[in-house]
């Protein structure tokens, strides 16, 4: 049923142009909507017509299957971006596409036909009914749908077995843990079957051992369903986790889009360079908190054929070579070792190493590595003053290590 | 300062109002009229030792074991005061005047709870009809529809009213808004979110404003007795003008302990979960689905659960 993009990687799955909320009528929000317009500050406006302006002059793309994730402080109007998509909120100016279909446009019963059958929605307060059993609310959607009685339970089945919770199906939600609760929200998201996930806050009500699982659940079934899901969060750490791009909200006005790694190495004004200086594991944190041992590593005396098997089966491209005090010498890359392996060389010269890695002490901030993990076929070596090498850093590891929530 | 006459301006408006509308005055008549009669014969027909069983099943079921020994007792003790048939006409005067009100009630809580400006308009009339004295009520019915039952059925139900209207609109405003945005956000149409949403979740509120249109029902009956409505109503009327006191505390117990019943019965019902039998009964049935191993679903023991 998802949607195949057509037309090539322009197609957008939810495309926003100038989207702007302003709550108030009249001629006060016209004037809010003039204000805001000449790049008067949310602060002013309010006080000068007394409307809100929740939202102001956002664009943006997503793409289909991807973790776009919109993050900003309380109050920066993340909850009204996120229901202005499926229009909850009607938007006071600008225009939504979901899969190249205009949402202004719609009357109601195409709207609810879309709310439907295109998007569906979780919420941070999970906003079950609770006068139904788990499996009435996973089915809630395809209820609405009408239908066949047996598939609608064959989608809810589905969709509370992809949670873990088939067996309490039959429970209340007044039952359940707060965790519990939000898996059958998720649950009766999924049975819908719908191409668009809006989570607004879906975490932020869990504490921070299930809000883990939570996103590991999440970052699994968007690889297995990849679906196009819209996340709000307040946690940078979280929008880190989960984020292929973030969208950074302040005030109502969008600050940044990108990837985590681009937002934190280049913060767009001095607000995201604030955020990102907050994240205080970003400094506490250093590179013996995320070290890895090394999958692989050489010395001058392998033989090249070995080390190339080897290499393939650790699905890498390139080693670091040790001499025997285990003092990092170079990297060797499979390119040269094919070429070894056709000459019969047994062993790995000094020439053939090169010198395409960074290193790092133990004791450095995550946020001095942060700009130099990834960058190269080999992991970021981390190594002690006589160049020893004690483990590797992974991009991986970093980024998980931003996420994790601090044990205090 | 010159006399207002108000007074006499709504006289005149009744009198008129009798004038214009004899048919519709009579249908009304003829409808509560059929209606009580009915359900008195129901409840006076059958003899006592057939009722008292039945009404503490009720309450076993509804509150359990408690009320229906309670149930038992009191009105055992009604019938042995020879006060079982007024009791009976009573509680049928009760129950019809509680449903018309309930039926009127609901409706314009649920307009009240939608539109603001239903809840601007209604919010004063509600107002007057509570605080206007009870006595208030029985003269334009008794205008209206003449002395006997139905006067009393008319002006106990728009008596009892009020909060049925009110607690209504407080359940559904009370209904947590991220649940009805769930709601249109999977594509519910209103009246799906009323009927399956709103009106469930705030069905703890309306139970109790149920709960009291009866309650006010029942008080409003004795002094619909005034109108000849019959009943426990008539006894204590005419043990208070022939200060028969022997009678009067006879009668007053009557509605004392009918009160106590319905008021305990209606309130298990609003109560969230049921704690009666009832509960228990549905829950011993649905045991079985949830008690076996999770291997397999259940579907053939679904229905038994919902
Ligand atoms: N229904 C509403 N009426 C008036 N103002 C609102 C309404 N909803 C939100 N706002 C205001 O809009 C701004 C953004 O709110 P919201 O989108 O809820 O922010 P966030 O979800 O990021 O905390 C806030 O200043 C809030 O007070
Ligand atoms: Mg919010």
């Amino acid at each position: 049923m998802s949607a195949v993009s057509s037309t090539g990687s322009e197609a957008a799955m939810i495309r926003c142009q100038g989207l702007t909320k302003v709550f108030g009528s009249g001629p006060a929000a016209t004037e809010a909507l003039e204000l805001s317009g000449r790049g008067v500050g949310r602060t002013e406006i309010q006080e000068r017509t007394g409307v809100t302006l929740a939202v102001h002059d956002v664009s943006f793309d997503v793409r289909p299957g991807e973790l776009f994730v919109v993050m900003g402080l309380s109050g920066s109007g993340k909850s009204t971006l996120v229901r202005l998509l499926n229009r909850l909120i009607e938007p006071s100016g600008g225009t939504i596409e979901i899969d190249g279909r205009a949402l202004g446009g719609l009357d109601d019963a195409e709207l609810r036909e879309l709310r439907n059958r295109r998007m569906s929605m979780v919420f941070q307060h999970f906003a079950l009914l609770p006068h139904r059993t788990v499996r009435q609310n996973a089915e809630y959607g395809l209820q609405i749908r009408g239908g066949a009685e047996a598939d609608r339970r064959e989608k809810g089945e589905w969709a509370l077995e992809q949670v873990g919770l088939a067996d309490r199906a039959e429970a209340l939600p007044g039952e359940l843990s707060g965790g519990m609760q939000q898996r059958v929200g998720l649950a009766r998201a999924l049975a819908s079957d719908t191409d668009v996930l809006l989570m607004d806050e879906p975490y932020s009500a869990l504490d921070p051992l299930i809000r883990r699982d939570m996103q590991a659940l999440l970052l699994r079934l968007q690889r297995e369903l990849n679906k196009t899901v819209v996340f709000i969060t307040h946690d940078l750490n979280e929008a880190m986790l989960l984020g292929d791009r973030i969208l950074l909200l302040k005030d109502g006005r969008l600050v940044q889009v990108g990837t985590g790694p681009e937002i934190l190495a280049a913060p767009a004004d001095d607000y995201v360079a604030d955020f990102v200086a907050d994240v205080d594991r970003t400094r506490v944190l250093t590179a013996a908190d995320v070290i890895h041992q090394p999958r692989l590593t050489a010395h001058l005396d392998d033989n090249p054929a070995d080390l190339l098997r080897r290499l393939g089966e650790a699905e890498s491209t390139a080693a670091y070579v040790l001499d025997d005090e285990g003092r990092v010498l170079g990297v060797v890359h499979d390119d040269w070792l094919a070429l070894a392996q056709a000459t019969r060389t047994r062993e790995i010269t000094r020439e053939s190493l090169t010198d395409d890695y960074l290193t790092t002490g133990a004791d450095r901030p995550l946020i001095d590595i942060l700009q130099q993990v990834g960058r190269h076929p080999v992991p970021l070596a981390v190594v002690d003053d006589e160049r020893k090498l004690l483990g590797v850093v992974p991009r991986a590891a970093v980024l998980a290590a931003l996420a994790t929530p601090s044990r205090s | 300062m010159p006399r207002i006459e108000l007074g006499s301006y709504v006289e005149d408006f009744i009198t008129w109002l009798l004038r214009a509308i004899p048919g519709v005055l009579d249908a009304i008549s003829a409808v509560v009229t059929a209606i009580t009669d009915a359900l008195t014969l129901a409840l006076t027909g059958p003899p006592f030792w057939i009722w008292i069983p039945v009404l503490a099943l009720a309450a076993l079921l509804v509150r359990g074991v408690g009320l229906a020994v309670y149930t038992l007792l009191a009105f055992l003790l009604i019938s042995s005061l020879d006060l079982w048939a007024e009791t009976m006409e009573t509680l049928a005067v009760v129950l019809v005047a509680a449903v018309i009100a309930t039926a009127v009630g609901v409706p314009l809580g649920i307009w009240a709870a939608r539109k603001r400006a239903a809840s601007a308009v209604l919010r004063p009339i509600l107002d007057f009809m509570q605080t206007t004295p009870v006595f208030v009520y029985l003269i334009p019915a008794v205008f209206f529809f003449g002395i006997g039952a139905v006067p009393g059925v008319v002006a106990t139900t728009i008596f009892a009213i009020p909060p049925a209207v009110r607690l209504t609109e407080l359940g559904i405003r009370g209904v947590d808004p991220e649940v009805v945005e769930a709601a249109h956000a999977f594509g519910a149409h209103p009246r799906q979110i009323l009927r399956e949403v709103q009106l469930p979740m705030a069905l703890p509120s309306i139970m109790a404003g149920i709960n009291q249109v009866i309650m006010l029902a029942l008080s409003m009956v004795v002094v619909a007795g005034l109108a000849g409505a019959g009943g426990l109503g008539t006894v204590v009327v005419s043990a208070v003008t022939q200060l028969d006191i022997a009678a009067g505390f006879e009668g007053g117990l009557a509605v004392v302990l009918l009160a106590i019943f319905l008021d305990r019965i209606t309130a298990g019902l609003a109560q969230r979960p049921l704690t009666g039998y009832w509960t228990k009964l549905r829950n011993r049935q649905s045991a079985p689905a949830t008690a076996r191993p999770a291997t397999e679903p259940t579907p053939a023991a679904a229905p038994a659960a919902g």
